[in-house]
């Protein structure tokens, strides 16, 4: 089969899947909004208003006001960019670790691979949530320290995915006939294997998103994410949660937000890997 | 058995040293110092004495030397002393936080396991039916939920609107005038909620691994073999398939207790629990060396000894991994 039928079949079973579909609509719409942030939001999400504290729901103040009469509509968009940098930085230094890793030891295996295995493994024995904690409090606490310490700690997946690709790909022919017209290990290992073994990274890159998304959420919600001012769906909630008994829908509205981000990009990750493979479907 | 068992208890050695290793140097390797913030706290301190004081804790010897004065202490189970004005050895700091988060941790596994199991198996054999797609979209709805989040709106469901459950703590006021079922009573309510959520994050996962797990062996040619023999429908789900099935799930357990572990950072501090995790918190935000990385040991020991519970049971499970 040549690559247009091989494209054609899956957007074919993509399109058939209305849940995969529907997914992506939601990620497309996601960096809609996240592009024209200061366009649809209807305030200054940074803009103190000691006249409005506190407001409940209304029609000026769709989802309510803060404990410092901030509109909490604005402040959720504005968030909205935090997630996605965060989310599509973090995976992008994830997958690059991962993929890297992952060719070289599946590759060449013997002692690289030994010792890169293992130290996956030793990886996934640490709670990395406490890592990251522990990383981060200890670093500034800020965006772009946040997406460095995330990418850092979740590569293990994908260097594992990546492996396992290598290991068999590397004894098929199309490798063979390439060694014997004399390619580089190199060009061997990133033009001819790595693309063949792309769809499973895609996949674990889009789901990763999610994860990314969540980790950053639950940050911020400590206080050790983003800081404020800056608004993030984190840093939202836990004004949420110091005035639980008395404003709900600060914790009500962030937290969908999240919800629909990760839903989308999980949904879209699940569909993509049913169409590349049907058989993988769990 | 035996010889299996110690096999798996001396692979540990390696691990531990090496997870003790990377979390020993990225944690010394990132900038500020504990004595930064003891600095921060009282602004009388003079150089010298900052000196002295890193002089005491042993901060001005080269990092490696550090690591193998650690590595040592800890080969005696000694884990040192807080750096905290309380001065308290880490061990006695620990152990009185452990028994709660392991309590609400195992407290979540059970859960899991007689949640997800079972909603798992009965998807699997109905595939693609009502009710296996709403079991799927039920799926989905938990994967995507923050359990933090979650955890806000129960608190605000059930405790400041209908006033059922206690929202923070371990214990009610005038807890010590409670009778002994009065007390029993009180915890389980402060421990509901917690539990509950600890559990939540979990139970979408390991249904949907149930699920898939469940459907392959299905598949089997045995199972077939069972169903011509004319065994009884559920006899050949229940006891023919769902002990195969039970194996990669039992794996993935013993893998998901580093992410409980962490779940309970985020659990301790929402609903002020005196446990591991909020320990933990505070011994970052004071960079509390000994603290942090005593807390990261048992977390990586807890991890490794689940782990090797996985492997016991899978090894008891199917005789053929005994043998290799």
């Amino acid at each position: 089969m040549n690559q247009s039928t091989l494209k054609s079949l899956f957007w074919r079973r993509f399109k058939k899947n209305r849940l995969a579909v529907i997914g992506g609509i939601i990620v497309f719409c996601l960096f809609a909004v996240a592009v024209l942030t200061p366009l649809i939001a209807p305030y200054n999400p940074d803009a103190i208003n000691v006249k409005h504290v506190l407001e409940s729901p209304s029609i000026s103040h769709p989802f309510g006001t803060d404990d410092l009469g901030r509109d909490i509509l604005s402040r959720v968009i504005y968030g909205s960019r935090i997630s996605l940098a965060v989310g599509f930085v973090a995976v992008g230094i994830a997958t690059i670790i991962g993929v890297i890793l992952g060719a070289l030891s599946g590759y060449y295996g013997g002692w690289f691979d030994t010792v890169t295995m293992r130290f996956v493994d030793i990886m996934l024995s640490i709670p990395t949530f406490f890592l990251i904690l522990a990383v981060i409090a200890m670093l500034e606490p800020g965006i772009w320290n946040i997406m460095i310490v995330i990418g850092i700690t979740s590569w293990m997946g994908v260097a594992r995915l990546v492996r396992a690709e290598f290991l068999s790909l590397k004894e098929r022919e199309f490798v063979l006939s390439a060694r014997a017209l004399g390619a580089s290990d190199f060009r061997i290992i990133f033009r001819h294997i790595l693309p063949n073994a792309m769809s499973p990274v895609l996949v674990s890159a889009v789901l990763g998103i999610a994860g990314a998304v969540l980790v950053e959420s639950a940050l911020s919600f400590l206080g050790i994410g983003v800081q404020p001012p800056t608004a993030s769906w984190g840093n939202i909630l836990t004004i949420g949660k110091d005035n639980i008994e008395i404003a709900w829908w600060i914790s009500v509205f962030p937290g969908i937000a999240i919800f629909i981000t990760v839903l989308a990009y999980n949904l879209l990750g699940e569909g993509i890997r049913d169409s590349i493979d049907p058989r993988l479907k769990i | 058995m035996i010889t299996y068992l110690f096999k798996r208890l001396l692979e540990m050695i390696p691990t531990l040293v090496g997870i003790t290793l990377i979390s020993f140097f990225i944690i010394h390797l990132a900038p500020g110092k504990p004595t930064d913030v003891l600095a921060d706290l009282n602004p009388k301190m003079t150089p010298e004495a900052r000196e002295r004081l890193e002089k005491y804790y042993g901060l001005d010897k080269p990092i490696h030397i550090q690591y193998v004065l650690w590595l040592k202490r800890i080969a005696k189970l000694d884990f040192g002393d807080s750096f905290s004005t309380d001065r308290r050895p880490v061990w006695t700091k620990i152990k009185e936080r452990l028994p709660i988060t392991i309590l609400i941790n195992t407290l979540a596994l059970v859960l899991i396991f007689i949640i997800a199991i079972p909603i798992g198996v009965s998807s699997a054999v109905r595939p693609y039916s009502l009710y296996d797609k709403i079991t799927t979209v039920v799926v989905f709805i938990g994967f995507a939920i923050p359990t933090f989040w979650l955890a806000l709106l129960l608190m605000i469901l059930f405790g400041v609107n209908l006033h059922w459950l206690p929202i923070s703590g371990l214990k009610s006021m005038g807890y010590e005038n409670l009778s002994a079922l009065g007390k029993i009573w009180d915890w389980t309510q402060h421990l509901i909620l917690p539990m509950t959520l600890e559990a939540f994050g979990g139970l979408a996962g390991y249904s949907r691994y149930m699920r898939s797990s469940m459907l392959e062996v299905v598949r089997q040619d045995y199972i077939t073999t069972a169903r011509a023999k004319g065994l009884a429908e559920s006899k050949v789900i229940y006891k023919h398939a769902l002990r195969n099935a039970l194996l990669p799930v039992i794996t993935l357990l013993g893998m998901s207790i580093p992410g409980l572990i962490g779940g309970s950072v985020i659990f301790e501090n929402i609903f002020s629990i005196p446990g591991m995790g909020q320990l933990f918190y505070q011994a970052v935000m004071m960079r509390d060396y000994p603290v942090i990385m005593g807390i990261l040991t048992i977390g990586a020991v807890l991890t490794l000894v689940g782990n090797l519970l996985a492997d016991i049971g899978y090894a008891l499970a199917d005789p053929r991994i005994r043998t290799r």
